[in-house]
């Protein structure tokens, strides 16, 4: 509860009473933090392990080159003078700024009403909304790019139908504001995803004493619902910043390069040239990343979010008026249609024969289907133990570092936050190169190096959406009041039977939460993946995809294939939402 | 509560565990597996590799697809322990960078009839690490339902992208990020020369509607009917009308025919087989593959094309490519990535106003069609010649002092990013002054 905002806002004795309430845990104990014991020392040192051999040293071995002397090799800081004097990189970065900021606006516009009417109201087909709600995550690389384009592009489905019937043409995919609509579709489910599992963490009891001292309707939403789902909504909407920032594939996509992410991607890339600005613009990017996630926790610092009681599974749900039922399932209907066209796209795509500047594909066919199951089955069940293993892998990491920040003294323990986080702006290619340098001499017993194992996969995988399941398991753990674990310590309860029967099953939403973001977005990853896959039959979905897309007779293929990973994964969703309710049922009983 | 992983039992997570363990497995061991790194797509290896392992009974063809970035550098990091025995792609550069770095060995197949250049451009590495295995042209490609929606004339040559009608309809690669648009900007620049060649570039340049950062990227966008008019190499073309779309091709007549490009690597674990593969490409087998209509390129041996359907075009008769242009590899070589970053600098980074410039002009243009003016012709051919202003000539572009910058090198003399910040500029400023010019013109034209 921010209680550091209340002397600024007209309070009824009323609201400060449960205010007070609702920040139940009493001020001492939330200060007395566990001091470091054994176990947890051990818990930091391997995660610390973890971090430093699969990215920090995989990515030093490659960036170091951003402060090389290309003469003497010494340490020069040439190239960042050359980056901060540069009009296009200064341009670049704040175009990046203006994109990610506004993306955030825009895609809480989209989440806030999705994950309130669900969480709120007796509304049927909630779990099935919040599934859809994720699936924007999963755009698989080109094929997504193509099937946004044919509906939204210039030339798209709707430009083709406006121009036709009111000869307009919208501009959706120009420029930053197309790069900021693209990005809010796509992202939105971090916030989503967090906020519904923060909202089903609120206490109810929190709401009734609310509403028996009279708060109801907006304001009660405003000043007990919403503050306390706040550490979800920041957690979200930090991961949309960051990610924005970080990302190059939208704003390639749409063809737009004075943005930060695609000026250091297009550098590296380049055959042939070491060009250290690339690098550069890496280290700005992470440290970047790393600041706001900094100014983000500065949002959260000083409140307390926890309460004591876990209520039957969070807000009351209430029955709608039928005028505010019709009302409510218009605009979900209407924002689902929105973000879900991607997917329509791609399924069209996935279905037609020739699809070419006009509003529907030409014909239909199964043979894409077909064709992808008779050629590349090899690639589902790799990208379900690959990305299911990397989305364990995370919810494991992610939960000893939510745990070591939030209820340990250690002084580290927010570094190893930090670090984790600034793999979301390491691209792909350069942890890919990172791990061929650091791994490829390591021999295997029967000879082959380590590098072409296809655990490596796994791991890069596991590091590049470690920040996805952190954020997520501390949202959920900041919403458990230390004074739970009190009792149980108390009671005789050693520490790791608190945590395994105390804090896991309270958390089981986050950590649910934590993990699709992570196996979804690792089922479609493509950049570190194309360097690590070594043989084919060894390599994910994404790869399967990448291979089709390059000829055109493919493109139906890799729309089939990008289909199936958006079922995979849509299946996976549901079924975690299904856990993650049953867990929340039986902790409650 | 046990925390158990929500999306996979733990039966599912173990079965599934051993069987990627079994196909690992199975993958690794077998004797004559012959391991190639390409950028080509299924499309292209699958054939290859079908009529390879028929023809080479217990050897095995490994494709391993990157994309061509991705690609070199694997080589390059996992030198140490080679396990790659070819690298197969379209992009000479790559195949440089690969040589430069001592990655690649000789290997000079003993296939009969193949002649030492096609068009301009030589075939094989003449130190013999590189052997060319098929030839591309590159041209212009446009969608057939696009140009008649928006009214458009199909083009012929480079110079008709400039026309104004054409403003915003045209897609193109960086050079910087394909061999083969490079090949092609510095076939113009050889063939025109590098003044006038450049303002040919930067007269198209002017009404791209993208630049895109992959290859496949051009030819997506134009078989989708988001951008009408594609600069591409020729297969690419070929291959969608193969697949049914409303697409055309057409040569123009300044255009390489340069070679796609097969080479060994260093201690390759297998240089038998490898070797076995470079001559079964060369084969006339391996060259008819060539033919197949999803592949569609060009065979490097000439007595092939007797086989090839009707209208193939054939570079060998002269049906393509100028035979009077020849291509001075050590030239391109000394300004490669010089010339890659000024079309960054240049046309890249300062698109924005180069289009503005360009639409300014076309603008101009439409209204002396209408009735001619003398002081508007002079004034927009000023705007014209400031468009078409180089920061740099020929002779400075190759310099030590210039070149060097690029090459990873330390030493005297400004680096890149200072060039490029300069470069940047100075475009910039050219094009603001461009399009004031031509919007005097239109003025004076009235």
């Amino acid at each position: 509860m921010p209680r550091r905002r209340r002397a600024d806002r007209v309070t009824t004795p009323a609201t400060a009473a449960i205010e007070a309430t609702a920040a139940t845990p009493p001020r001492g104990a939330r200060l007395r933090r566990w001091a470091a014991r054994p176990g947890e020392a051990v818990a930091f040192g391997l995660v610390a392990l973890f971090l430093l051999l699969f990215l920090v040293v995989p990515v030093l071995t490659v960036i170091t080159v951003a402060f090389q002397d290309r003469a003497t090799g010494g340490f020069t800081l040439a190239h960042v003078g050359d980056f901060l004097s540069n009009d296009l990189f200064m341009r670049s970065f704040f175009n990046s700024l203006y994109v990610s900021g506004m993306s955030v606006v825009v895609a809480s516009l989209i989440a806030l009403p999705l994950a309130y009417f669900t969480t709120r109201f007796e509304f049927r087909g909630a779990v099935l909304v919040q599934t859809l709600g994720v699936l924007p995550l999963i755009m698989p690389p080109f094929a997504g790019a193509v099937a946004m384009g044919l509906l939204f592009g210039r030339t798209g489905s709707v430009n083709l139908l406006l121009g036709d019937l009111l000869d307009i043409n919208i501009p959706f995919m120009e420029g930053l504001n197309g790069v900021i609509f693209v990005q809010s579709i796509h992202y939105f489910p971090f916030i989503l995803l967090n906020l519904v599992a923060s909202l089903r963490n609120i206490d109810r009891a929190m709401e009734e004493a609310a509403q028996n001292l009279g708060s109801h309707g907006f304001r009660l939403f405003r000043r007990i619902v919403l503050p306390l789902a706040m550490p979800g909504y920041v957690a979200g909407a930090s991961l949309v910043f960051i990610k924005v920032f970080d990302d190059l594939a939208t704003p390639l996509l749409l063809n737009v390069r004075e943005m930060l992410a695609p000026q250091a991607y297009l550098r590296i890339t380049s055959v042939g040239l070491e060009d250290p600005i690339g690098y550069v613009i890496s280290v700005v990017l992470i440290l970047f990343s790393v600041l706001s996630l900094w100014i983000s926790s500065l949002a959260l610092r000083g409140k307390d979010y926890a309460t004591v009681q876990r209520g039957g599974g969070g807000l009351a749900r209430r029955r709608m008026g039928k005028g505010q039922a019709v009302a409510a399932y218009a605009l979900i209907l209407a924002i689902l249609g929105l973000v879900l066209a991607p997917h329509l796209g791609l399924f069209l795509l996935s279905i037609a024969t020739v699809w070419s500047f006009a509003p529907l594909p030409d014909g239909y066919t199964a043979a894409h289907y077909a064709r992808v199951f008779a050629e590349s089955s090899q690639y589902i069940a790799n990208t379900l133990l690959y990305a299911g293993l990397a989305g364990l892998i995370d919810v494991i990491v992610g939960t000893t570092i939510a745990y070591l920040v939030l209820r340990t003294r250690m002084a580290g323990a927010r570094w190893l936050d930090y670090l984790a986080m600034s793999a979301l702006a390491v691209p792909g290619l350069v942890l890919g190169i990172g791990y061929l340098r650091t791994f490829f001499g390591v021999t295997l017993p029967d000879g082959t190096s380590l590098a072409a194992f296809w655990g490596m996969i796994v791991l890069a995988l596991a590091i590049r959406r470690l920040p996805y399941a952190l954020r997520a398991c501390t949202a959920a753990m900041q919403q458990i009041s230390a004074s739970l674990e009190e009792a149980a310590e108390n009671l005789g309860a050693r520490r790791l039977r608190v945590v395994r029967r105390i804090v896991l099953p309270l958390m089981t939403g986050g950590l649910a939460a934590g993990f699709v973001t992570s196996f979804a977005t690792a089922a479609v990853e493509l950049s570190a993946t194309l360097m690590l896959v070594q043989s084919s039959s060894d390599a994910p979905l994404a790869y399967g995809l990448y291979v089709f897309m390059q000829s055109p007779a493919g493109r139906g293929a890799g729309a089939a294939l990008g289909i199936i990973a958006v079922v995979i994964v849509g299946l996976s969703t549901w079924l975690s939402h299904l856990v993650a309710e049953r867990g929340a049922g039986r902790t409650s009983a | 509560m046990r925390f158990v992983n929500p999306v996979l039992g733990r039966r599912a997570l173990g079965a599934m565990a051993a069987a990627s363990l079994a196909t690992g497995a199975r993958a690794q061991g077998v004797s004559g597996k012959v391991t190639v790194v390409t950028s080509f797509s299924n499309d292209v290896t699958s054939p290859f590799k079908r009529a390879f392992e028929a023809a080479h009974p217990g050897t095995t063809l490994e494709v391993q697809n990157r994309n061509t970035t991705a690609g070199v550098r694997f080589v390059q990091e996992t030198r140490s322990n080679n396990a790659v025995d070819l690298f197969w792609a379209s992009a000479p550069d790559a195949f440089e960078v690969l040589k430069r770095a001592g990655l690649l060995d000789v290997y000079r197949p003993n296939a009969q009839g193949i002649p030492d250049r096609i068009g301009p451009y030589p075939i094989n590495d003449p130190e013999g690490y590189v052997t060319g295995f098929a030839a591309s042209g590159y041209g212009i490609m446009w969608n057939e339902r696009y140009m008649r929606a928006n009214r458009l004339p199909e083009p012929k040559e480079w110079a008709d992208l400039a026309k104004p009608a054409y403003h915003d309809h045209i897609i193109i690669t960086a050079p910087s990020r394909s061999g083969t648009t490079h090949l092609t900007i510095e076939t113009i620049l050889q063939g025109e020369g590098w003044e006038k060649g450049w303002a040919t570039i930067k007269g198209f340049s002017g009404n791209l509607r993208q630049i895109t950062e992959r290859s496949f990227g051009v030819p997506d966008a134009v078989n989708s009917g988001q951008v009408g008019i594609g600069i591409v190499i020729d297969f690419f073309a070929f291959s969608a009308q193969g697949a049914g779309f409303p697409v055309k091709f057409a040569y123009p007549s300044v255009t390489t025919v340069v070679p796609a490009n097969i080479a060994l690597v260093k201690n390759a674990p297998n240089a038998a087989g490898g070797r076995a593969f470079i001559d079964f490409l060369l084969s006339t087998r391996g060259q008819e593959i060539l033919l197949e209509p999803t592949i569609r390129r060009l065979p490097v041996n000439p007595a092939v094309y007797a086989k090839a359907p009707a209208g193939y075009p054939n570079p060998f008769t002269g049906s393509i490519g100028m035979p009077s242009l020849t291509f001075d590899v050590s030239v391109s070589e000394k300004r490669y990535a010089v010339v890659d970053a000024l079309y960054d600098q240049l046309v890249g980074t300062n698109l924005e106003g180069l289009k503005r410039a360009a639409k300014a002009i076309g603008e101009a243009e439409t209204r002396l069609a209408r009735r001619d003016n003398a002081q508007a012709r002079a004034l927009l051919e000023e705007a014209r010649a400031l468009i078409s202003a180089m920061p740099v000539t020929a002779e400075e572009a190759a310099s030590a002092e210039v070149a060097g910058a690029f090459s990873g090198r330390g030493g005297p003399g400004p680096r890149q990013a200072e060039l490029e910040q300069r470069w940047a500029a100075f475009a910039r400023e050219k094009y603001t002054a461009a399009a004031a010019k031509a919007a005097d013109a239109a003025k004076a034209a009235g």
